[in-house]
């Protein structure tokens, strides 16, 4: 296998020894670029990293732009997004790819995310880089339901409303933590200043720091592959994993394609359907907020549906919070609840298999659950969902250690095209 | 590649599902038909609107000039046909009636039309537009099939005439009635005829919908031009990635 020399690979003096003498620029760029050794096998699933940094640079270069023009300020909140889908010059397009962006995040994390569930990407030693990408997961939802209320429309305010009167359903300290939280008795100016503080400040900075770590803390241990095999035990006579192919020009190329068709898909939203039926925009926040009048229907953003779907599935609003926040932090422990010999689902028995799409209907059928009204027929479907979504993680452990594996090969399963 | 193909149809369906936009009855809402890129219907449109609802409405985030530009109308047609209360084509459409007063009137002040189409959807407006029906025990003398006591009279009335709605009241095995709706009947004659009035309507829904996101025609050419553009880019990088790959055995 021929490597293509790299031109920084071998500093010549002038000003690039001058920063490498000052700052490890050149051994950087080989650890975590040219020298940075991934599995050549890696498949359609192994995009969503990238496509997810991606679209966080989306996100936080349009957040710059609409910050320029946006005004936190429960008076003119709503027209100032007007005034940007109007009159400022390419205004709507940086909202759409704003608003689509958001949406966009949730998809490609959530198939990352799965892709980890596939392959088994958050078994040792990666545990470290599963936690990290569940706490990014974690700031994201923030981020996603602070931004959420900025535009300021029926659908923000009412939204917001539902979701923070869950923190009152916690014992002793739920009022006052709700007060904390909106800084008033109700949602207000001052509730919507310090969403927009959080939203363009204090959580991008987690979240990009966050990712920063993430993405450490992969290439201290290196990238699992579809087979789930550890390419480091497999190297030549000059140390590189035999399966491996360098992150550039390897994966960056393979990468770029695969940006190109999340930016068709991504464009095909933003320029002929940005509201994607009510989805991505809810038709109601179209109207803005109106303090003496629900909206008809209060549903969370897509997104947040499956976990809306479980509050909502159990009768009482604590053991539903509770159950909720379950729901959520559940993933973490991954790790540690299966017990399976072996990471890919290419080499694991049926029993796993079908946990696994058992999981993804009902985690489907939950976010269908949550943007449909509580009729008794939903929310009889709503728990069956909630059984399974909790019984795919409690009864992990169990059902991981009885279920016969196949022998996992020693080398990754790769035909060149 | 097969994977690639479930997710854009997937996306698609997600699409095509679409949200059901709220209505006040359960009668179904006979689809609207406009067409946005009808610059002739949106002229109509914006005549009607100026005419008919601009009294009592605002469109607080549309300006004139916008409108001129967009309905491909010279800004002296803008300001003889269209600006009744404002001095400038750059001013947003305003509505005179002192707040107060519209709250005295009508109970509530008209909400601004900038947005109705995008919070209520064509097709609602396009069949509310077309609801109205006499009753005497409402303040303007008539009730709306798809807005319950909606305190906005029957601006149109001199145009499509005044109807009464029948209904057939049935005991329901609760014993509540329940009423369906049967039909409209024409109690006196309009200037227009029915279907002369459905297009009026038409016409006035399709400026509505062009006033909600004036962009609109524009984002959809942009965005034919950015997907040649990629779909160009991405046979590039294919090239790129495969030549790249060749030697990976």
């Amino acid at each position: 296998m021929a490597r293509i020399e790299s031109e920084i690979g071998t500093p010549k003096g002038g000003l690039l020894k001058w920063i490498d003498d000052r700052f490890p620029l050149t051994s950087t760029l080989k650890e975590h670029v040219t020298e940075y050794y991934a599995a050549k096998n890696f498949n359609v699933w192994y995009v969503f990293g990238v496509l997810a940094m991606v679209v966080l640079v989306i996100q936080l270069v349009t957040g710059i732009f609409l910050t320029m023009n946006y005004k936190p300020d429960a008076n003119e909140a709503f027209a100032s997004v007007e005034y940007i889908m109007r009159d400022v010059e390419w205004g709507w397009l940086i909202r759409y790819m704003h608003s689509t962006g958001a949406s966009f995040f949730f998809i490609v994390v959530y198939l990352h995310m799965f892709r980890a569930m596939l392959y088994g990407s958050y078994k040792k030693p990666r545990e470290l880089i599963w936690i990290i990408g569940m706490l990014i997961f974690f700031v994201l939802m923030a981020e996603a339901f602070a931004g959420y209320l900025l535009p300021w429309g029926q659908m923000s305010y009412w939204g917001a409303q539902v979701i923070i009167s869950l923190f009152g359903a916690i014992p002793f300290v739920g009022d006052a933590l709700v007060e904390i939280i909106r800084g008033d008795y109700s949602i207000s100016d001052i509730t919507l200043n310090r969403f927009f503080a959080l939203h363009v400040i204090a959580l991008p900075l987690a979240l990009v720091a966050l990712v920063f770590v993430h993405i450490v803390a992969l290439h201290h241990v290196g990238s699992n592959n579809p087979d789930g095999i550890e390419i480091k035990e497999n190297k030549d006579e000059n140390g590189v994993p035999k399966d491996g192919v360098a992150f550039h020009p390897y994966h960056t190329s393979k990468d770029l394609v695969a940006i190109i068709v999340f930016l068709m898909i991504f464009s095909f939203v933003v320029f002929f359907a940005p509201e994607m039926g009510g989805y991505f925009l809810e038709h109601a926040n179209f109207e803005p907020a109106n303090t003496m009048a629900t909206p008809e229907h209060i549903a969370p953003v897509w997104y947040f549906t499956p976990y809306y779907a479980i509050l909502r599935a159990v009768p009482s609003k604590l053991w539903g919070a509770i159950l909720m926040a379950a729901a959520v932090l559940l993933p973490l422990f991954l790790p540690w609840l299966d017990r399976s010999r072996v990471r890919s689902i290419r080499y694991r028995g049926w029993i796993y298999r079908t946990a696994l799409a058992l999981f993804v209907v009902s985690f489907l059928m939950l976010g269908y659950l949550g943007v449909q009204p509580a009729e008794p027929l939903y929310v009889l479907l709503a728990r069956i969902g909630t059984v399974i979504y909790f019984a795919f993680f409690l009864l992990m452990p169990y059902y991981t250690s009885i279920d016969k594996t196949k022998p996992v090969p020693d080398r990754v399963v790769y035909h060149a095209e | 590649m097969l994977n690639k193909i479930g997710m854009l149809s997937g996306l698609v369906a997600l699409l095509l599902a679409g949200n059901a936009l709220a209505a006040g009855s359960d009668v179904e809402l006979e689809p609207a038909n406009n067409d946005v890129d009808n610059i002739a219907s949106l002229q109509r449109g914006a005549r009607n609107f100026m005419n008919y609802c601009s009294g009592c409405h605002s469109a607080q985030y549309v300006r004139y000039k916008t409108i001129a530009q967009d309905l491909e109308l010279s800004e002296d047609q803008v300001v003889n046909y269209l600006m009744f209360n404002a001095e400038k084509t750059f001013e947003t459409i305003q509505v005179n009636m002192p707040p107060e007063s519209a709250k005295r009137w009508f109970g509530q002040i008209p909400p601004d039309l900038s947005l109705i189409a995008r919070s209520k959807g064509t097709d609602y407006l396009y069949n509310f537009l077309r609801g109205f029906y006499l009753d005497p025990e409402s303040p303007t003398g008539v009730d709306n099939l798809f807005l319950a006591g909606t305190s906005m009279p029957h601006v149109l009335w001199e145009l499509q005439g005044f109807r009464d709605a029948v209904f057939e009241r049935q005991a329901g095995e609760d014993g509540a009635t329940t009423s369906t709706f049967q039909g409209f009947e024409p109690v006196t004659a309009g200037i227009l005829s029915e279907e002369d009035f459905d297009g009026f309507v038409r016409d006035t829904v399709n400026f509505l919908e062009y006033i909600s996101e004036p962009i609109r025609s524009d984002r959809r050419v942009i965005g034919t031009w950015v997907l040649m553009f990629l779909i160009f880019f991405y046979i590039v990088a294919s090239m790129l990635k495969k030549q790249i790959w060749k030697d990976v055995s």
